[in-house]
């Protein structure tokens, strides 16, 4: 070969000799496009909800102020705060109850063709549409529905109107209840509660679960004192998923529920119709709180090698 | 191993797990041939294919099909470039920032959608850009990187690094062992991240709320139906129909990754 070598060939040799280099070749693609459209929005918010809207004229005010946030404390707003904060701690604990064994049986005795037909099983429903397994509860908890059917069967119908005269959780049907509500976060975010929990299990060493038996613990203390504290980070791990998708959730609550707002439907709100941009923003920013908040004691359990 | 079997307690605690998790699904599947147009009357009066074919003539399902089918396709290809350059630079040695980047990958999926919806949405305005297709991508682009990012991350951690040696040592250029060693070793992660980069984007309806302006897509479409409806059986057909869409992708995508270390889709 005569002459230099190719181009090709010369660039190699440089990024062999300058790795840096490469390295910021490689990292500042992705690294703009994250950083100047993510993040850069996110600020965006975050510096808009330090603004105010004048109540006369509706327009916003460019001036940096904490009253929007003073508004979030407003009984009306705060209810939302408190509802949609419940609403995720119900619904984080339920998934963890309905999650265990599922993850359990697939991570202790499910093997081979088992074991794959646990993991589609959870991963399908994960995957599938969002928007189609809300309607598909909407099909089920309508009143001429499958569930009020299958109540009327087994003759149980005065149990559920029993349920339904509830106060506060009640309505006049299940689908515009809080109890519908609650059933359909459960069903949509279970499968996210799974997985890390199933992940974590795995890893319970076999040979502690056999020394507890030796040493005379029953099944229940076993369960108790070696597996649970073993599978913690897991299902912490899980709960993170479960509690940030129910705060940050306005379609589930708008479809099927009672007419009471929920956090993200008050975003939206805001920011749709209202106009109102800087207290969509503080609003926006509670569950960013929330999560950081519950992200910092998930740390400190050290949950975040489970993920 | 051990051989002890489970308590059937637990076994069946297991199952109807799994149980309540799929019945739902199940159910859209009978409603598709629901003769009853105005009610979610179960059991169903009867059963006929007709809503098929209406279906199939109507214009607005077409379009917003292929709406989402053009977003899906773009931002799965931006995804694919920015996930697996972030993945290679990750995988490299250590270097400055390396784990607030790996938590920046993460943070568009790991913070409710809502939040990435209407910060997207409060920048275009900042910054008079008018909703369009391109904006949709941008939102769709920038939460589907992490899929991509978590399958090629994974993929590269069982790549050994003296096969990379072994190649410099042959006298490969680095295009030559990108091009010979590289791609060939992380082309199954690519696939598997891609596809479910597109069934993520396929199907996500909260940023895109706030980033699509007058478009519809598939999902915004079936929302429009939830909140209004006008066309049951269409939607239930609809519905259908996405269900057998995104299963066929993410059954892919579990086939390809199988065997190694990665769970396929395990951080959605």
């Amino acid at each position: 070969m005569t002459g230099d070598p190719p181009l090709s060939a010369r660039l190699s040799d440089v990024f062999w000799r300058h790795p840096r280099l490469l390295l910021a070749v490689l990292l500042a693609p992705p690294l703009l496009w994250l950083g100047v459209i993510y993040v850069g929005s996110l600020l965006a918010l975050l510096v808009q909800s330090f603004f105010s809207i004048d109540e006369f004229s509706g327009l916003i005010n460019y001036e940096l102020t904490l009253k929007t946030y003073a508004e979030l404390l407003r009984p009306a707003n705060f209810d939302i705060i408190l509802r949609t904060t419940l609403m995720a701690a119900c619904v984080t604990i339920a998934a963890a109850i309905i999650a265990f064994p599922i993850a359990y049986y697939a991570a202790r005795y499910a093997r081979g063709r088992m074991k794959a037909f646990f993991y589609l099983g959870v991963m399908l429903p994960l995957w599938s549409s969002y928007l189609v397994k809300v309607y598909a509860w909407k099909l089920i908890l309508a009143k001429e529905g499958i569930l009020s059917w299958a109540v009327d069967g087994v003759g149980a119908s005065p149990l559920l109107i029993a349920i339904l005269a509830l106060p506060v959780v009640g309505g006049s049907s299940l689908s515009v209840s809080y109890i519908g509500t609650f059933l359909v976060f459960l069903y949509v975010w279970l499968p996210f509660m799974i997985l890390p929990m199933q992940a974590s299990l795995e890893r319970v060493p076999q040979n502690l679960i056999e020394a507890s038996h030796d040493l005379g613990g029953r099944p229940g203390q076993t369960l108790r004192y070696v597996i649970l504290p073993l599978a913690l980070p897991g299902i912490i791990a899980g709960s993170i998923f479960t509690f940030s998708l129910t705060l940050g959730d306005y379609i589930i609550p708008q479809i099927i529920g009672s007419s009471r707002l929920f956090i993200g439907q008050a975003v939206f709100a805001h920011q749709g119709t209202a106009g109102n941009i800087p207290l969509a923003a503080a609003f926006a920013v509670v569950p960013i709180v929330i999560m950081g908040l519950y992200l910092w004691a998930a740390k400190r359990k050290g949950a975040f090698d489970a993920l | 191993m051990h051989s002890d079997t489970a308590p059937w307690g637990l076994k069946l605690a297991a199952l109807a797990g799994l149980a309540f998790l799929h019945l739902p699904i199940l159910l859209i599947f009978v409603y598709a041939f629901t003769t009853e147009d105005r009610t979610y009357q179960w059991p169903p009066p009867g059963l006929t294919l007709d809503w098929f074919a209406v279906t199939w003539n109507r214009p607005d399902v077409w379009q917003a099909m292929g709406l989402s089918l053009r977003v899906a396709a773009v931002s799965t290809l931006l995804a694919l470039l920015l996930g697996t350059l972030c993945a290679s630079a990750v995988s490299r040695a250590g270097f400055f920032g390396r784990e607030a980047l790996s938590l920046l990958v993460i943070l568009p999926i790991a913070l409710p959608g809502i939040i990435t919806g209407i910060a997207l949405r409060s920048a275009f305005n900042l910054g008079d850009i008018s909703f369009s297709t391109i904006t949709i991508v941008m939102g769709h682009a920038t939460f589907c990187i992490v899929v991509v990012y978590n399958n090629v991350v994974a993929r590269f951690r069982r790549l050994s690094g003296s096969m990379l040696e072994a190649s410099a040592d042959l006298g490969a250029t680095g295009f030559q062992t990108l091009r010979h060693i590289v791609l060939p070793n992380i082309a199954t992660a690519l696939l598997a991240g891609g596809m479910l980069a597109f069934a993520l984007s396929f199907d996500e309806v909260i940023v895109t709320t706030f980033t699509a302006g007058q478009q519809q897509t598939l999902p915004i479409w079936m929302l429009e139906e939830l909140v209004r409806p006008r066309q049951r059986p269409v939607t239930n057909v609809v519905a259908m129909v996405v269900v057998i869409v995104t299963f066929l992708p993410i059954l892919a995508a579990y086939y390809l990754t199988r065997g190694g270390a990665e769970t396929a889709g395990g951080a959605k």
